[in-house]
């Protein structure tokens, strides 16, 4: 069985809901791993949890995204395993440079809590294969608005790392479904060779039908995997 | 010891989504002459001795996201 270790940072305030959907929803072992830590030896896959690590000072997940433990998620990710960070998650990703972009105060100027709906782009990777429909999962996010250079974007819709779009219920793309104004309706992006997922969207919390939705599963059920070279 | 202000701006592509607020609330307050707002930050720390290759460094390393933001800064020395 896989062993997933939920990153605490001080200010995160996801790794619980990780930490459970993870433990309880996917079956799997599950440990907490201090930010301060420099090791994630006996870990299969790694959850960065959402939040305001410290209070999204500098910028959001600047400081986190150089916190000890990243050199070795770093590491992680370049072995293939499966990493996932969700909405601050993704943005510590992306200051670490695991991911490209970085996401931007959202475009309505408003922080935006509320089902959304999330079409998988790609369909290859060990997150979004099998997702064929529109999932509903939760965002809630103040600074969630993808951006990237036009030559990076170029690169990832050529290297099909776009996981996620932001569309409506229909998977239909629409100036009301882009949630907060990202380049090309991204909700989530792979790094190349797939195994690290950034996304702004949470599906920690809708990893069960009693709690709203359990589409998230589709998500995280990657967790599950047990990578080649362990 | 030197007075070192770091100046960081988003980049002049990017959409300031704060920026086009207070725009919105200066015009409302009557400021018609007023066409665009951009917020940035400023940054000012002591540091001795003061090297500019090493503000640099702290620029590249932490203080300014290439993807998003350029940055300037100046150094007074007492």
């Amino acid at each position: 069985m896989n062993r997933v270790a939920v990153i605490r940072f001080p200010g995160a305030n996801c790794d619980q809901d990780a930490f459970h959907a993870v433990r309880d929803d996917l079956g799997l072992e599950c440990h907490y791993v201090w930010h301060e830590d420099t090791s994630l030896s006996g870990f299969e896959a790694v959850f960065l949890p959402g939040g305001f690590t410290y209070g999204d000072y500098l910028r959001c997940g600047a400081i986190a995204g150089r916190a000890p433990i990243m050199d070795e998620v770093k590491r992680f990710a370049d072995e293939g395993r499966p990493v996932i960070g969700a909405c601050n998650g993704f943005q510590i990703l992306c200051e670490a440079q695991i991911l490209p972009g970085a996401l931007l105060l959202n475009a309505q100027e408003k922080f935006v809590c509320k089902y959304v709906h999330i079409r998988a782009e790609n369909r290859q990777s060990i997150w979004t294969r099998g997702v064929e429909k529109p999932l509903r999962i939760p965002v809630a996010h103040g600074e969630g608005r993808y951006v990237v250079d036009p030559e990076t974007l170029a690169r990832l819709e050529d290297e099909d790392r776009v996981a996620f779009r932001y569309v409506d219920s229909n998977g239909e793309l629409s100036d009301n479904s882009n949630v907060n104004g990202s380049v090309s309706a991204i909700a989530g992006v792979l790094n190349k060779n797939g195994n690290v997922l950034g996304l702004m969207p949470h599906p920690e919390r809708a990893a069960r039908a009693s709690l709203g939705s359990a589409d998230g599963l589709q998500i995280l059920n990657a967790l599950k995997l047990v990578t080649a070279n362990h | 010891m030197a007075t070192v202000r770091v100046y960081v701006t988003l980049k002049p592509s990017l959409l300031d989504s704060a920026g086009r607020t207070v725009a919105g609330a200066l015009q409302k307050l009557g400021f018609d002459e007023l066409s665009d707002v951009r917020i940035g930050k400023m940054i000012e720390m002591q540091v001795e001795p003061y090297s500019e290759a090493r503000v640099k460094e702290m620029c590249d390393k932490l203080l300014a996201n290439p993807v998003i933001e350029n940055y300037r800064f100046e150094a007074v020395t007492a």
